[in-house]
């Protein structure tokens, strides 16, 4: 827990990067490329490799010593146009795509809304069991999701949500983190223009609503971001609770087109390519904002 | 007054009810009953039996777990101060204004946004004994052609290299966040006194790194303790169980063999040892590190 308030702490600093993020600006050649072009070189290559094998043919992937796809850029364009229709009418990747859009986005509604609220209560309501609920939340952080992954199941299978999207929304709707993450924002605000707007009649959700969530743009991001990134690539979860291809979530429908096209490289990659273009794209375009998010919350995909 | 503070707790009640029937329902149930479930015999579908501890005193004596957690603690050795050095390198040459940073710090944050199932996917094609463009690589330098993934004694180092790959950006995130809090005037001053720029940065820079190191440590070892998701796409735990990490096998144990009583106690076992290591990694972190006031 203390590791969560520490992290708090270097939201200042994330922050700041974010913000750098956002300016360009020119400066001399410097030996620092000397280090970074290579290390850079190194992080893209697979990513380079990927779309280069998503390109080429079948039998261009099965040469030894591989190279480039021949026939630059009409072969280029006829294969791409191959694989990536292959992997796309070989398995239901717009079901997928679907699915899983459908899952993170009701999870990362629920968490805004949810931990907000619960957040907020937790930071400024001083109601009974305020203090015994707060300690109940952090202990759930520290469990880890093996310890209670067979129960969920068993509960998820008594709702008879088994195979079902809901089983993928519903135990996802609140992160214990992202209350606990919120709490300590809403704690660090002060109380004066609550007190302000309440004493002007505002309810406590008018007051949060109109008055405090404005406020917290950057720890609600982080929350988004955070539940966003979780869900969008979660996978041992969708393994265990969906079992048929209808219900399935981008990264696990991967996994199963993976073990049915196993050395079919070129529409393999073809379909990693699709499943990871949504992620990547949102992430370009927000890099500044997922930066900031990953600083304080500490997930990753 | 009265009145006042009973609107207080049904105000408070009422906004955190929602969370509080979902973290019951899915948090605080399950923990209780995953205790239950870890004295029980239970195969998913019929009712368990009550063994007592019978499947904790089974741990101690199956050798494949006892190989499990060998491997698991292996692979988060390396994986763990890898993943550091690595992105704390990075992020220091990264903390600046030069031409193409914004390309370099693109190409680094990728991976961090890319599944692990792709991840794994695209390592696989890499690492392709046959075909992939590592052995191409090797075979230019005039180096024989290796096995990777299926070989009992190289899958485990590709498995740490590929989820170095994916986490590597993370370090580096968190790092120059940390690196932006560090005033300038100071590392300025360092220099002024005569240091040199690696001086500066070892007595100056690396200590005020000091919380966020420690931060590091311990989440990557709490997630390297639990990695799964690259070993069921890749390896499955093979060949010949070299891969078999702890939340592997526990996951063999639950939805392969159906023991599920057997592998909630693994995963309790876990837990206990995750959070041994966290404690034990914060307590020499607070006697090594330095915090600001």
């Amino acid at each position: 827990m203390s590791v969560g308030m520490e992290r708090i702490d270097e939201l200042g600093g994330a922050a700041a990067l974010a913000a750098e993020l956002k300016t360009r600006r020119w400066h001399r050649p410097s030996g620092w490329h000397v280090l970074l072009l290579p290390v850079a070189l190194v992080m893209a290559f697979p990513f380079v490799w990927l779309i280069v094998a998503s390109i080429s043919t079948l039998a261009e992937t099965r040469t030894f010593p591989p190279s480039l796809p021949h026939g630059f850029p009409v072969q280029w364009l006829t294969n791409l146009w191959h694989n990536y229709g292959d992997a796309w009418t070989q398995a239901p990747f717009g079901t997928w795509v679907l699915n899983t859009t459908i899952v993170s986005a009701s999870c990362v509604i629920g968490n805004l809304v949810f931990c907000s609220l619960a957040g907020y209560a937790l930071a400024r309501i001083r109601f009974f069991g305020n203090g015994a609920l707060f300690l109940v939340i952090l202990a759930t952080i520290m469990v880890p999701f093996q310890v209670v992954m067979i129960p969920t199941l068993l509960i998820i299978k008594h709702l008879g949500l088994v195979d079902s999207l809901g089983a993928l929304i519903a135990p996802n709707l609140v992160t214990p983190f992202g209350i606990f993450l919120l709490r300590q924002f809403f704690k660090t605000m002060p109380v004066e223009i609550e007190e302000a707007a309440r004493i002007d009649g505002a309810s406590r959700v008018g007051t949060l609503v109109k008055v405090v969530l404005p406020s917290m743009g950057a720890p609600l991001a982080t929350v988004g971001i955070m539940t966003l990134l979780w869900t969008w690539n979660d996978f041992l979860w969708p393994l265990i609770a969906i079992q048929t291809p209808p219900h399935m979530t981008l990264q696990l429908g991967l996994q199963s087109f993976q073990s049915a096209h196993l050395t079919n490289w070129p529409v393999l990659m073809a379909a990693t390519v699709m499943t990871q273009i949504p992620m990547l794209a949102i992430f370009i375009v927000a890099q500044r904002w997922f930066v900031q998010s990953l600083a304080s919350s500490g997930v990753k995909g | 007054m009265d009145r006042l503070l009973a609107s207080e707790h049904l105000a408070g009640w009422g906004f955190v009810s929602p969370a509080v029937i979902l973290i019951a329902l899915f948090g605080v149930v399950p923990i209780v009953w995953s205790v239950v479930l870890s004295f029980q015999r239970n195969n998913l579908m019929t009712p368990g039996v009550w063994i007592g501890l019978a499947n904790y005193r089974r741990l101690m004596q199956d050798p494949l777990f006892t190989q499990s957690i060998r491997q698991t603690i292996v692979y988060t050795a390396l994986f763990v101060p890898i993943t550091i050095a690595g992105s704390l390198a990075i992020a220091v040459a990264l903390n600046r204004k030069l031409i193409a940073i914004r390309l370099y710090r693109t190409a680094v944050f990728a991976p961090v946004v890319t599944s692990t199932v792709a991840t794994a996917v695209i390592f696989l094609w890499l690492l392709d004994p046959d075909f992939g463009i590592v052995n191409a690589m090797l075979h230019h330098f005039g180096a024989a052609p290796q096995q990777f993934f299926q070989s009992t004694s190289q899958a485990l180092f590709c498995i740490v290299a590929m989820t170095v790959w994916g986490w590597l950006g993370f370090g580096v995130i968190i790092y120059l966040a940390a690196l932006q809090g560090v005033p300038r005037e100071l590392l300025e001053a360092a220099e002024i006194d005569g240091a040199t720029r690696w001086r500066a940065f070892r007595r100056v820079q690396l200590p005020l790194l000091g919380p966020t190191t420690l931060f590091l440590i311990v989440w990557l070892s709490i997630n390297a303790l639990q990695l799964f998701d690259e070993i069921y796409v890749t390896t499955r735990g093979g060949p010949l169980h070299a891969t078999t990490v702890v939340v592997y096998y526990l996951y063999t144990q639950a939805f392969n063999y159906f023991h599920a009583g057997y592998a909630t106690a693994i995963a309790y076992v876990l837990f206990l040892g995750i959070l041994v290591l966290t404690i034990v990694e914060l307590l020499v972190g607070r006697r090594t590190v330095h915090y600001r006031s």
